[in-house]
């Protein structure tokens, strides 16, 4: 069965599953969040267009985190994993050539960042940052470490979950995503307060990267597996007048 | 049978938190990684138009300036054309109409020279004044915000602005003008963000 084009407008936003500008208990967000309702707008071109990526733009050995940032001949200290899946919208169709773009703290929780001042050790081959565009058919994949959970000043013994902070465009500006992938079986997931922004404990779980040993290379690399979904649009069933005429 | 949907959930939105520059502008957080960095080049030297600046501060709810946030600019070229093929016209080559921009760690200042975008058609074919939209994130910020630039020295077509005029507190509409100033004979639009109490900047829901 062939679908045709989809060019209508994107599928609002439910900002009950997303988080709400203010939480409590995520402290920064308190001074941070809005306080006027936002200011709903149908679509117009200045949404439904975005920026396009191209290989020009990116070196192919960017989205390789062990070797990207290492001394030649040397390797990252950690846990060796690949992050793969597919970038799909809310119609369940691939997001092709769309950049996805990761940074993570190393293994020790320690970001390479001038105002990262944690104990934990850096890692002279680990930059800890990643870029790729997806193929056809929605897919990306990266190689790095996993990621150490680190302390953060929120409550005094506040700890961040291992995660690797994503960001993805899609083909609209309506559709720009920054999120935060986590690793099944985390304890410190249900303890943090940044995941619990989250309402609903089902939106938590697309956040929860699962272990893919049918991904793992034996001897090598394990893998988890992560997909990402985008805002979806209408197909144009009827006239929207979005352009009008 | 009860009918069932087969639509995905979004992806959840989570902070970019305060090390976003390692992922997004390497360079900021102090290293170099990449043969080249995304976003330093809105409009290049052969794009049409007027070169223009804009700058300001994102400033949080008790008036101090956040100094860990980067900005994504998406804007039309000088005809109000997007670099998209959903928009028709062509642009000129090197004009890409999206840019990253992050604040200055001491002082919270940013900006970013561009052109200035012509009037962008809207919907129903009613145009929409000059504007550049942006997306804010940073630690606090639990969902990117997406708020729009326009113009002081374009009244006449801020005034007749079908997405100004979709805001029912005419006093808000101001916050979304960005103010013309002349440094060194290049234009300069001012445009603070405040995300928070008196004068709070008008954020949409796209």
């Amino acid at each position: 069965m062939s679908t045709p084009p989809e060019q209508g407008e994107f599928y609002q936003r439910d900002r009950r599953w997303h988080p709400p500008a203010l939480s409590q208990d995520y402290k920064t967000s308190v001074t941070r969040a809005p306080q006027y309702p936002l200011i709903s707008l149908e679509n117009t071109a200045s949404e439904i267009t975005g920026p396009a990526f191209g290989h020009n733009d990116i070196a192919a050995t960017d989205n390789d985190l062990l070797t990207n940032f290492a001394q030649p001949g040397e390797s990252p200290i950690g846990e060796r994993i690949i992050v793969h899946g597919r970038v799909l919208d809310e119609n369940a169709r691939p997001v092709p050539n769309t950049l996805v773009e990761i940074w993570q703290a190393n293994a020790s929780g320690r970001y390479r960042h001038k105002k990262d001042t944690y104990l934990g050790a850096l890692d002279a081959n680990f930059g800890g940052c990643g870029r790729t565009l997806t193929d056809e058919n929605g897919c990306y994949h990266f190689r790095t470490v996993k990621p150490g959970a680190y302390p953060w000043r929120n409550r005094v013994n506040d700890w961040r979950p291992a995660h690797i902070h994503v960001s993805v465009f899609g083909t609209g500006f309506a559709q720009r995503l920054i999120t935060q992938l986590y690793f099944e079986g985390d304890p410190l997931v249900a303890r943090c307060p940044i995941v619990n922004t989250i309402p609903d404990p089902e939106a938590v779980e697309m956040l929860i990267a699962r272990l893919d040993m049918n991904a793992t290379i034996p001897l090598d690399t394990i893998a988890y597996r992560f997909d990402i979904v985008l805002r979806g649009r209408r197909s144009t069933l009827f006239e929207n007048r979005l352009e009008g005429n | 049978m009860r009918q069932r949907f087969d639509y995905l959930k979004e992806t959840p939105s989570q902070t970019a938190g305060p090390y976003v520059h390692i992922g997004l502008a390497p360079g900021a957080a102090g290293f170099r990684i990449y043969d080249q960095e995304l976003g330093w080049d809105i409009a290049s030297p052969n794009a049409e138009g007027e070169r223009i600046r804009v700058e300001g501060m994102v400033i949080d709810g008790t008036g101090l300036p956040v100094k860990d946030v980067l900005l994504e600019v998406w804007q039309a070229n000088a005809n109000g054309v997007y670099a998209h093929p959903e928009d028709g016209g062509a642009v000129e080559d090197g004009f890409r109409g999206w840019g990253r921009v992050i604040s200055d760690f001491e002082t919270g200042e940013w900006g970013f020279g561009t052109v200035k975008p012509g009037p962008v058609k809207g919907r129903g074919g009613q145009m929409m004044a000059p504007h550049i939209n942006l997306w804010i994130v940073a630690r606090g910020i639990n969902v990117g915000l997406n708020t729009r630039v326009y113009f002081e020295d374009e009244a006449e077509a801020n005034a007749t602005d079908p997405v100004l005029n979709v805001i029912e507190w005419e006093r808000r509409r101001a916050t979304l003008i960005a103010r013309r100033s002349e440094r060194d004979g290049l234009a300069i639009y001012r445009f603070d963000i405040r995300l928070q109490g008196d004068d709070e900047t008008v954020f949409f829901d796209i």
